[in-house]
């Protein structure tokens, strides 16, 4: 986090606002992530959590403010001096460095494992088939599943396919990595694994990582720094120690209340 | 009995040459078809409005008219506008075009059918649009499309006979002629009936198969 | 050959081709209401208890949906030369003719779209006919059929359309419907482009109000159509 301060940040979200309709899911989100910092988002359902990072995933386009990537605007780029509306090969050029896993996986049920993680280093990087495919081996390997290669994603236990999708967004080697809600789907006995999983990422690679969660031990324990989500903007912005022994909001402390009550 | 079996033996040979051309309509029909059928399917899912409108307009036009129409409007209306067409030409646009204005809205709705986060999944992994199209969507969409489309190439089976009243030397054609010759109704239109059907039979196979190749791996529900 | 749009014989011929389309029509209607009633028919048969029924029933029904209509109402035209007094021009015996076979060939259709409908009513409806002692009829007439046919009216409107874009196939046994007016006026003047060109509206139109109205009607029936 040091170097910060020389460096623009590698997320940086400016009065950024989502409306659909009339409704206004994100009001106002100014916000920088350093790079290779661990962010848990939490807060309660229909925040707008999922939003912020589909905006950042290109999955939604903002109503308002900005997004900036390494510095350079998402939605928007320079023509002759001008900001104009951002053209599909900027868009992807700086898509390239986010990657997304989902809540349901959204693993492609027509290719079996081994190429739901080729796949994309193949056609989208440009990978030879070998690369990608020992790329794709050696990350199978690290979320235990270098058993299943030739497995279709309908043959997997919930928990397996997520952990292939997490093998299949970490083989594109992003700079940044979304996670929304990834153990929400899982049943309970699963959901311990996934979260060694991420811990395991967080600790080795430099990874700057977005986390959407319920499970407030591991935003405790394991992130560097929470974000707490509150009707379209952030109420607080802390240390994960401090929001949870102490923290500034009431709205803060009763969601707290309620979910720890839950999960205790 | 047996005579009528030595007759039927007799038209084979020329039923068959029939039965070959009535053939090549089949399979013209159904490339033509297929070709029609992903592009204006896709083609009305576009965001650009005046090609989404050609392919409704397109789509529209050719399942709200009659099969026949058509064909008499191809291969008499057309020579009057400048194109000379043979009836065989004639047969395989029609076919084409008709199947594939139903074939379209069976592309259309298989490719609406496929669940967003295959979308998102693509598009977190940066594949361009033509490629998420071809090898994310289309992929699973196909399966679903099989059923509907082996039942449109049924019934673009069946109107190839249609040809045979712009004179094309077709199955139905040379029947009718070996009937007119020889007045055995019964023979001559009871066999090319079992020949068509048995055709048809032929068309479920072909589909069933590729159901089941595209199909592998899919939705077998965590069974395994 | 330049050649140019008439509208003067538009007007011409389109009172003729109007004629016409009344045998269009007509052969719609009398042969819908007879595939309505034989596809019943077929499928009571398919569900009968024994094999030596249903199978051929089922066998038909396969037959007749694999096979040319054409060559159906060939069939029909020179094995059974119905002979009938003149009613007036209109319902001529190749009419009739044109009317059966559109009704057999529609029949199929229909017994598969009734099959749909039945079978989509629970079980439990059935149980429950038999728990009140009800009679097989009274089962079919007041629980059964009233929650079979509604769901697969639009269905049945689509099976309308489609055999409605069938008849011109009657042209070919010379029943005076629209597409042989069109052809005889057409070879008469040589003139073919107007004429064929009013009978493709004529059916599009038709077709697009009729779809309209059965997407109306999906809204109103409980269930989705087939
Ligand atoms: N495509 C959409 N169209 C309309 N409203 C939407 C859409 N997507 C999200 N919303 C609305 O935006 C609000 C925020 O949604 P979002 O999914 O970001 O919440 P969340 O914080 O992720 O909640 P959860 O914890 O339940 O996932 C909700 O009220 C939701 O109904
Ligand atoms: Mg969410």
């Amino acid at each position: 986090m040091s170097d910060s301060t020389e460096k623009p940040p590698i997320i940086r979200f400016q009065g950024l606002e989502k409306a659909f309709g009339d409704l206004k899911v994100l009001q106002g989100i100014d916000i920088d992530i350093p790079e290779g910092q661990c962010v848990s988002i939490i807060g309660p359902s229909g925040s707008g959590k999922s939003t912020l990072l589909r905006v950042l995933m290109t999955l939604e386009e903002p109503t308002g403010g900005r997004v900036e990537v390494e510095g350079e605007s998402l939605y928007t780029m320079k023509r002759n001096g001008e900001e104009v509306p951002a053209s599909r090969a900027h868009i992807s050029r700086i898509r390239r460095k986010i990657c997304m896993v989902f809540q349901h996986f959204n693993l492609f049920p027509h290719m079996k494992v081994i190429r739901n993680v080729t796949e994309a280093p193949i056609h989208v990087l440009g990978l030879s088939k070998r690369e990608a495919r020992e790329r794709a081996e050696s990350y199978l390997e690290m979320v235990g599943l270098s058993d299943k290669l030739n497995a279709y994603p309908a043959q997997l236990s919930g928990g397996q396919k997520q952990r292939v999708a997490i093998a299949r967004a970490l083989a594109m080697r992003p700079k940044i990595m979304l996670f929304d809600e990834i153990t929400s789907a899982l049943d309970p006995e699963l959901v311990g694994g996934v979260l060694d999983l991420l811990r395991e990422i967080k600790e080795s690679g430099d990874m700057t990582m977005l986390i959407v969660t319920h499970e407030m031990k591991f935003a405790r324990d394991s992130s560097d720094r929470v974000l707490f989500f509150d009707e379209g903007v952030i109420r607080e912005d802390s240390d994960p120690k401090r929001i949870f022994t102490n923290p500034e909001h009431d709205r803060t402390r009763q969601f707290l209340d309620t979910i720890l009550s839950e999960q205790a | 009995m047996l005579e009528s079996l030595e007759f039927i033996v007799r038209i084979l040979p020329v039923l068959f040459q029939g039965l070959l051309i009535t053939i090549q309509l089949t399979l013209g029909g159904i490339f033509l078809a297929i070709v029609m059928s992903f592009a204006a399917g896709l083609g009305k899912l576009s965001k650009f409005f005046p090609l989404r409108w050609l392919c409704i307009a397109y789509i529209e036009v050719f399942r709200g008219t009659s099969a026949l129409v058509q064909l008499f409007w191809f291969y008499y209306v057309l020579p009057f506008l400048g194109m000379d067409i043979t009836a065989f030409q004639a047969g395989v646009i029609v076919l084409g075009l008709n199947a594939g204005s139903y074939g379209a809205e069976v592309v259309r709705g298989a490719i609406q059918s496929v669940p967003k986060g295959q979308y998102e999944a693509a598009i977190a992994l940066n594949f361009t649009p033509l490629q998420r199209l071809w090898r994310i969507i289309i992929p699973q969409a196909v399966v679903s499309m099989i059923p509907p489309m082996g039942t449109i190439f049924i019934e673009l089976l069946k109107n190839t006979a249609l040809a045979a009243l712009v004179t094309l030397g077709e199955l139905t054609f040379v029947a009718r002629q070996i009937r007119d010759d020889t007045l055995r109704t019964t023979e001559v239109f009871g066999t090319i009936l079992i020949i068509y059907f048995a055709v048809a039979l032929c068309i479920t196979a072909v589909m069933r198969t590729g159901e089941w190749w595209f199909s592998r791996g899919l939705d077998r529900g965590g069974i395994r | 050959m330049e050649w140019q749009w008439d509208w003067a014989l538009v007007g011409h011929i389109l009172p003729e081709l109007a004629r016409a389309f009344r045998v269009t029509i007509a052969a719609t209607v009398f042969g819908f209401s007879l595939a309505l009633v034989g596809g019943l028919l077929l499928t009571i048969l398919r569900r009968s208890r024994w094999k030596i029924i249903s199978w051929p029933a089922h066998f038909t029904v396969e037959f007749i949906r694999s096979t040319p209509l054409l060559v159906q109402l060939f069939f029909i035209y020179f094995v059974l030369p119905i002979q009938l007094p003149d009613f007036g021009g209109m319902f001529t015996s190749a009419f009739v003719t044109g009317v059966l076979a559109l009704g057999l060939h529609y029949s199929s259709y229909t017994s598969e779209v009734y099959r749909a409908g039945i079978d989509g009513v629970p079980k439990g409806q059935w149980e429950a006919a038999a728990a009140l002692n009800m009679s097989r009829g009274r089962t079919w007439t007041s629980v059964v059929l009233p929650q079979a046919i509604p769901p697969v009216l639009p269905a049945l409107g689509n099976y309308l359309i489609a055999m409605f874009k069938d008849t011109p196939l009657l042209y070919a046994i010379s029943v005076a419907e629209v597409l042989t007016a069109a052809y005889q006026i057409g070879s008469q003047r040589f003139q073919y482009v107007e004429a064929f060109t009013i009978v493709g509206a004529l059916f599009l139109i038709v077709s697009l109000i009729s779809a309209w109205l059965i997407r109306r009607m999906e809204r109103w029936t409980a269930l989705p159509a087939q």
